[in-house]
């Protein structure tokens, strides 16, 4: 798995200014929903990436995280009345709580048991969320309203409603981007690249584990929590290892370990899925699924992996 | 006579469904089982490989007019043999490569067997009727048996046991088993590993569609049968200790019985119950209860 | 001369004049439908069939000055999936009406944004009568049928049968307990009683420990508080357990395909309730032989309420010459429906379309003569009893005496 090398400053900085640029300008092309909706599954998709393409850890129960908080988030901004800056920080720590729990499980394991113990437990989670009243089990957290940003700004306009979720996003992928390029993010590397090494040189495998499991399960809940206020609904799909097998297959498209991987994930299969239920309609499974083979059989790096190895090519000849 | 607040006629009742339930867990955990002892994958095609098998014996009866006793035999076979040929051409590629590119193959080749026969057979069910020499039932006191019922108890038994005594007791189990430690030192004897592991996958599949086949006449034969079933069978993996045969098969049948128990009850808990006693296990015994930590 | 052209003109000025009342000149009708799922067979793609022969025949038929277009789409029977595709719906390409939105959560969702966008709801397959209760708006119609039918059709009609003592196996999700409990209601009002109830996982694939239960309970009915797959496979079990022999099963929500599915073997002496059946009269026979010709199956009640829900709303677009949401439900509820559908059927304050319903016994093997001949019609129950009475109601929308 590859690590980034857009790690030098002025790359990053560069890489920022156009994705605020594009994303300032997207909504008057677009449709501002489906944006939202890519928006929401980028973040969460790069959340899984820092799990996954930097720690080496594959999960298949993060449907668990972005769910839990989109039912959070619904319920504190529906029957708390709570802002929905404040939902959404909220949802995120709680999905953070769940994620230690079960990170705390999981750990004890590794490779293909840890993504088995992940799924397994996301499906108590799933349970849970199919059997409480307070979820609205199979007919959802419905009418979840927007409210109005710091109290002041109203959200039930696409547009509002749009730039808030942009910003959220900047502001999680902000933070992936910090995590990975803070000394925490390379003890994880080398966790990742030669764990026995790791463990020889003294750094404390298991809490850094912990540590980007939880921070990846706080991020997927954000992105969830913004979702649920997108379609002003939470429901059982949120917390569906569906989803959880979606999100891999975005992350896996994309590019693991690749900045800009998840983004570019997250948009080709929104936009598969979105353009597809029109003319494909109920094949698209079965595209998903080709998809995935291909991926893996033939694509491993994604599509920005992909790119990237064509760039450096074409630079050393 | 009442035993725990029940009736004894109704506990002794569910215990007996949960061994039959139980018995289908046994067979395709074991399954799961084969395949991750010597490919180190997770087969999450398990569940749609055993929707096929129910497939392959409706099709059979459909189409070409053959029964079930021939389809037990011709179905695991069918499906095996297109197993062999998923092996050969694709999942083969990937040995090289993390354990999860495996899982994550299986998962896509789920998808689209899931996907395809949904869209061409629709999601009521077709049906599957209990073959004529296996109908009506017997009073055994504490409750009707059906005789399907107990077929498929034996049924999944006898295959259960024959697959233990293959891989523990024969020469080619013991091939397979020092294959899964060190397949190149095998290979270097002379045995030709690739065709194991082709024989080892198909293996796996026909175990998956033999519990299709079995399965067809009592649950309606549905396209999402199989994605009802596999995550509660990962569970039981999970719970057993992956890779080890003899402790997926205590394991399924035990689980089946506890699954049982539940229902009897607190039957809305029975979907989850599993779950919640692989959570339990792995705090206590983290390579799950036959495992082997790796 | 002059009177002609005069009159030419103004005939012209109206019919422009009622197409600039109507958004975009455009009547845009959506059917949110399951095309995949445990409904696709009594909904789905049959109900895309049955809205284009509504929309073809109003065409030929009135020969309307505006146009009207339809688009539907799966929602698989997720609440997401469909309120994000209704939302598009409305957002980009204009939909006026939302239609058909079979499965409860579905419907109460869409309900809902359509009365945030004041857009009409035309629901014909959701079942739960939360949608003319604590639900209800005044943008939403209750078309084809509901729990409360269902339950008071079937449950008191077996009672009277002779059916005493019930044991209840639902499916543990909302709309199970809602026709668990009105079935329960019912079996109580008749003069039965409910010996018990289990619920089972949604959905589910193996009942015996469930039918077991319900075998040691001493009932003599055993209620089947599901639908779809989950009907079919606890009735086949029973089969297999030989409950048939002691205790008789009461589907609750049965549909013709799914009697189709499970065989008259399987099916044979249970009674049901149903709001359509295509062998009624030859008004039903003459509709479902065209749909036939079209989908290659005999219409639920689903699709044929479908194709009823629509071309009433279509004639009260034409009729109001406005697709304005407030005035067109005004002239639907104004308007009596008559059809091979509903005779004498009204659209009352909480939404509710209330028509006649049918109670059926599924015949033998023997008795039937044809494909499809399925059902004997045992009795019909007038429109007046076989809903839930507004005193009853639960909907803020109707005026309190």
């Amino acid at each position: 798995m590859a690590s980034s090398s857009f790690a030098s400053g002025a790359r990053s900085r560069w890489l920022f200014a156009a994705l605020i640029a594009v994303g300032i300008v997207a909504p008057f092309i677009g449709y501002p929903t489906f944006l939202m909706k890519v928006l929401c599954f980028a973040l969460f998709a790069s959340a899984f990436n820092l799990l996954l393409g930097y720690g080496g850890l594959l999960s298949f129960g993060h449907a668990a995280f972005f769910g839990s908080a989109a039912y959070v988030c619904g319920w504190l901004v529906r029957d708390v009345g709570l802002t929905p800056e404040l939902a959404v920080l909220a949802a995120g720590a709680a999905a953070g709580l769940l994620g230690l729990v079960i990170g705390a499980l999981a750990i004890r394991r590794s490779g293909i048991y840890f993504a088995m113990v992940t799924l397994a437990l996301a499906q108590v989670v799933y349970f849970a969320a199919l059997n409480l009243p307070v979820t609205g089990r199979e007919d959802g957290l419905q009418g979840i309203p927007r409210g109005h940003l710091l109290g002041v700004v109203d959200l039930e306009g696409s547009l509002a409603m749009y730039y808030f979720v942009l910003g959220v996003f900047l502001a999680g992928f902000w933070a992936i981007h910090r995590a990975i390029h803070s000394p925490f993010g390379q003890v994880l590397a080398a966790i990742r690249d030669n764990e026995p090494r790791a463990v020889s040189l003294g750094y404390d495998v298991g809490r850094t584990k912990l540590l980007v499991f939880t921070l990846s399960a706080a991020l997927s809940g954000v992105a969830g929590a913004v979702k649920a206020l997108v379609f002003q609904l939470a429901s059982l799909t949120d917390v569906h290892w569906h989803l959880s097998g979606e999100v891999v297959l975005m992350t896996l498209l994309g590019g693991m370990g690749t900045v800009l991987g998840p983004l570019v994930g997250a948009f080709a299969v929104v936009g598969l899925e979105s353009e597809l239920a029109g003319t494909v309609g109920p094949w698209v499974t079965v595209v998903i699924g080709g998809v995935f083979i291909a991926c893996v059989l033939l694509f491993q790096r994604g599509i920005v992996g992909e790119a990237r190895a064509w760039w450096l090519r074409r630079r050393a000849a | 006579m009442e035993l725990f607040g029940m009736p004894s006629q109704v506990l002794f009742g569910q215990l007996l469904l949960g061994l039959i339930n139980g018995s289908f867990y046994a067979v395709l955990s074991l399954g799961l089982a084969v395949i991750f002892g010597l490919l180190h994958v997770i087969n999450f095609a398990h569940g749609a490989l055993y929707m096929l098998g129910a497939f392959a014996a409706w099709m059979a009866l459909e189409y070409l007019g053959i029964g079930y006793w021939w389809s037990l035999a011709l179905a695991p076979l069918a499906v095996g043999l297109g197993a062999a040929v998923f092996e050969r051409a694709m999942l083969r590629r990937l040995y090289q490569s993390d354990a999860l590119y495996g899982l994550l193959l299986t998962y896509g080749l789920a998808l689209v067997l899931e996907g395809t026969f949904r869209n061409l057979y629709g999601v009521s069910g077709l049906p599957y009727d209990v073959p004529e020499a296996l109908q009506g039932g017997v009073d055994v006191g504490f409750m009707f048996l059906p005789l399907y019922r107990a077929w498929v108890v034996v049924a999944a038994a006898a295959v259960c046991i024959a697959t233990w005594l293959l891989v523990e007791k024969t020469r080619l189990g013991a091939t397979l088993r020092a294959a899964t430690e060190r397949a190149e030192v095998v290979q270097a004897l002379g045995v030709n590993v690739p065709l194991l592991v082709t024989a080892t996958y198909a293996a796996g599949a026909a175990l998956a569609a033999f519990a299709g086949v079995l399965a067809a006449p009592l649950t309606q034969v549905n396209p999402l049968m199989g994605s009802h079933l596999i995550v509660v069978v990962f569970a039981v993996v999970v719970i057993g200790g992956m890779g080890s045969i003899g402790g997926s098969i205590v394991t399924g049948l035990a689980l089946g019985v506890v699954e049982g128990l539940t229902k009897a009850f607190w039957p809305e808990a029975s979907a989850v119950v599993v779950f919640v006693v692989m959570a339990v296990v792995l705090v206590f015994r983290p390579a799950g209860l036959f495992g082997k930590v790796h | 001369m002059k009177h002609t052209t005069l009159a030419a003109a103004c005939l012209l000025a109206t019919a422009s004049l009622a197409q600039a009342q109507i958004s975009d000149g455009v009547v845009k009708l959506g059917v949110l439908t399951d095309m995949s799922g445990a409904y696709s067979d009594p909904a789905g793609q049959g109900t895309v069939v049955a809205t284009r022969m509504a929309v073809e025949d109003f065409i030929a038929a009135e020969k309307p000055a505006f146009k009207v277009e339809m688009v539907s789409a799966d929602h698989q029977n997720k609440p997401d999936i469909a309120s994000a595709k209704a939302r598009e719906w409305i957002e980009r390409e204009n939909v006026d009406a939302l239609t058909e939105l079979v499965t409860t959560s579905v419907a109460l969702n869409v309900m809902k944004l359509a009365k945030e966008k004041n857009r009409i709801a035309l629901i014909s397959g959701a079942a739960s009568t939360r949608v003319t209760n604590e639900d209800c708006n005044d943008v939403t119609v209750h078309w084809t049928y509901d729990t409360y039918a269902l339950a008071n059709g079937t449950a008191s009609a077996v009672v009277k049968a002779g059916g005493k003592k019930w044991f209840f196996l639902t499916a543990d999700y909302a709309f199970g307990h809602s026709l668990e409990q009105d079935a329960s209601n019912v079996v109580k009002a008749s003069g039965g009683t409910v010996v018990g109830a289990a619920r089972h996982p949604f959905p589910g694939s193996d009942f015996s420990s469930f039918l077991l239960r319900a075998q040691a309970s001493g009932a003599d009915v055993i209620g089947l508080a599901n639908a779809g797959a989950d009907s079919i496979n606890s009735v086949k079990q029973a089969a297999e357990f030989g409950i048939q022999k002691k205790q008789s099963l009461a589907g609750l929500l049965l549909n013709l395909t799914d009697v189709h599915a499970l065989g008259l073997r399987n099916a044979q002496g249970m009674y049901l309730t149903e709001g359509f059946y295509w062998d009624m009269n030859d008004k039903t026979r003459d509709w479902s032989r065209r749909f036939f010709a079209q989908h290659k199956r005999m219409p639920t009640m689903i699709q044929a309420g479908q194709y009823s829900a629509v071309m009433h709303y279509l004639r009260a677009v034409k009729a109001t010459g406005t697709d304005d949401t407030a005035k067109v439900m005004a002239q639907m509820k104004k308007t009596p429906v008559n059809d091979f559908f509903a005779t004498n059927g009204k659209i009352r304050e909480d939404g509710r379309m209330v028509h006649d319903m049918y109670l059926m016994k599924v015949k033998a093997p023997d008795q039937s003569k044809t494909p499809w001949d399925y059902y004997e019609v045992v009795q019909t129950i007038p429109a007046a009893q076989a809903f839930q009475p507004l005193s009853a109601s639960r909907c803020p929308l109707v005026a309190r005496k």
